[in-house]
């Protein structure tokens, strides 16, 4: 398939949404589904906004989606989309409210900077799965790569299997459910939030401490995993900040000046 | 950006050509400016030398042809004295040859004699391997130099978006590592100690024709398996004695591998299934060559990889 690139280098400018989707069922229970194995990236993206946001289908189901890039970006409505298939890089960022079910692999920066909603992936996914998260569900059933949740602002990401280095890297708020192993740097630089390990830690990052599971922390575990039917483990450790980098109050006085 | 992508058959040789070519020509996205491939035909008692005269962005002013047709007869009339017969020539492109010639001596001296000539680079010089780089997209070069009908075992490539050297022949991957027969490099990343590598293999008499960092990282590879060690040894040497962020890919005439550095920053999917090994920056070229539904993994960081033929 040639993609067209316009003098700004912009991909398909005048493309149009192909209106192949077959569409069954009667009203709120209308169901959707198309196959993106001959459509490009823009194409498969205007199709599915024509039919959440102009057909108002509320479950879309996208067969052979091959791996491509950027897909399912963007959406902000409440709907349920499932994909077929494996997903390339950036699958199903800034969303605001889908739930998303994803039956292969994706690749890096799944779900990146998701405002609320859900994305389950069945299989693996590639670094920095929910880079900059900031409401929602992210559940990967297999194992992820480096820099999970990098600058995570919010929601909750769970890991069924193993994670990479830097895990929770200078997270913000929010919490991480990792339930195999974690690699080395575990929370590094991180400023808030909680990270819950079921598995091994290679080693803690900068300012990273262990701390005391509260029952309010294994009610959440308990629910977090029944949700997502993985299995609940029973020696969860926790890991939060140190705050032994919190500085934000010991301004110089030059310094305060300016900021007042 | 960059874009890499390796191939290679275990059960016998395939259309690596054409192979790597869809594989490139789906990333193309990560590098417009230029592609190159390392591909390994059958393996023979004669050597192969792929060489280029000039770059195609030069500026051709008067004489240009008549001088490129002189510095061929040159290198021709140089193979000879040096005591190589030449079996077949054969140009691609008015500035870039493939050669085939018998020679039994040292190759070293061989690819100076030849690169002492005017704008002449030696690209390629093995066995079984041929480096064939130039401007633009995988899809035209292939065609540009008849990649379609290629057969081998194994086949490296790579798409170039220049970031640390010159839009050029000599900036573009894979490298050769010169002299070494039959070993090739694509590299995915900036090295950031390539200056202090290229000084201390320049005191052991190695010569670097590009600006480019990657350029290093054959050599330097070549030179420890020349020193005795294994591929993968030397791989996991060069993880902690290559700075920067690097996924690199390596071949020699009966191996692939690939190395990726300690922060992981670089992508790469791998593709593994009992005859066939596929690996790339994205799932999308390995999917351009494998029909059928499949199920990659990523390597985490510092791993070594490493298949046999």
């Amino acid at each position: 398939m040639k993609i067209r690139y316009d003098a700004r280098g912009l991909a398909e400018p005048d493309a149009q949404a192909p209106n192949i989707a077959k569409i069954e069922g009667e009203g709120p229970a209308r169901q959707a589904v198309f196959d993106a194995a001959d459509l490009s990236t823009r194409q498969i993206n205007l199709e599915l906004r024509r039919l959440v946001y102009y057909e108002g289908v509320a479950d879309v189901t996208i067969q052979n989606p091959g791996a491509k890039h950027s897909i399912a970006v963007g959406i902000l409505t409440r709907c349920r989309i499932t994909i077929e298939g494996s997903l390339g890089y950036f699958g199903c960022g800034l969303i605001d409210g889908p739930e998303i079910h994803i039956k292969g692999r994706v690749g890096w920066s799944v779900a990146e900077n998701m405002m609320s909603g859900v994305v389950v992936i069945d299989k693996i996914a590639g670094s920095l799965a929910g880079a900059a998260l900031r409401g929602g569900d992210l559940v990967v059933r297999g194992d992820v790569g480096a820099r999970t949740g990098i600058d995570q602002k919010g929601g909750t990401i769970v890991v069924g299997g193993s994670a990479g280095m830097m895990t929770g890297f200078m997270l913000q708020r929010g919490r991480q459910i990792i339930c195999g192993n974690v690699g080395g740097g575990l929370g590094d630089s991180m400023y808030d939030g909680a990270i819950y390990v079921g598995g091994k830690v290679t080693s803690l990052g900068v300012d990273c401490v262990e701390a005391e599971l509260t029952p309010g922390d294994h009610e959440l575990l308990e629910r977090k995993l029944r949700i997502y039917g993985l299995e609940p483990k029973a020696s969860f450790r926790k890991f939060v900040c140190g705050q032994k980098l919190w500085h934000y109050d010991n301004l110089e006085p030059a310094e305060r000046k300016l900021v007042l | 950006m960059c874009g890499i992508a390796g191939i290679i058959h275990r059960d016998g040789p395939g259309d690596i050509g054409s192979e790597i070519t869809r594989m490139l020509q789906s990333m193309k996205h990560r590098g417009p400016d230029s592609t190159g491939f390392a591909l390994y035909g059958p393996p023979d008692d004669l050597l192969v030398m792929r060489i280029k005269l000039a770059d195609p962005n030069d500026n051709r002013g008067f004489g240009w042809g008549e001088r490129l047709e002189r510095h061929r007869n040159e290198i021709e009339s140089r193979l000879s004295k040096i005591g190589a017969t030449i079996d077949a020539i054969r140009g691609d492109q008015e500035y870039a040859y493939r050669i085939k010639f018998r020679y039994t001596g040292e190759l070293k001296p061989l690819a100076d004699y030849v690169e002492d000539i005017p704008g002449c680079e030696v690209l390629s010089l093995g066995h079984s391997l041929e480096i064939i780089k130039d401007l633009s997209d995988a899809e035209s070069v292939a065609e540009r130099y008849g990649l379609a009908e290629f057969t081998g075992t194994h086949a490296i490539g790579h798409v170039r978006m220049a970031t640390e050297s010159d839009v050029d022949i000599s900036g573009a991957h894979p490298y050769w590592a010169y002299p070494f027969s039959d070993i090739a490099v694509v590299h995915n990343g900036q090295l950031t100690n390539y200056h202090m590598w290229r000084r201390r293999l320049e005191r052991k008499g190695h010569r670097f024709q590009s600006e480019c960092d990657s350029e290093i990282i054959a050599v330097y590879l070549a030179q420890k398996m020349d020193d005795g060690l294994s591929l993968e040894t030397a791989m996991k040497e060069s993880l902690d004695e290559l700075d920067g962020v690097f996924t690199y890919l390596v071949v020699t005439a009966d191996a692939l591998g690939v190395a990726k550095d300690e922060m992981a920053a670089k992508p790469l999917v791998l593709y593994e299934s009992p005859g066939l090994v596929a690996l790339a920056s994205e799932e999308v070229a390995i999917r351009a060559v494998v029909g059928h539904e499949i199920d990659t993994y990523d390597p985490y960081e510092r791993e070594v990889l490493v298949w046999h033929l």
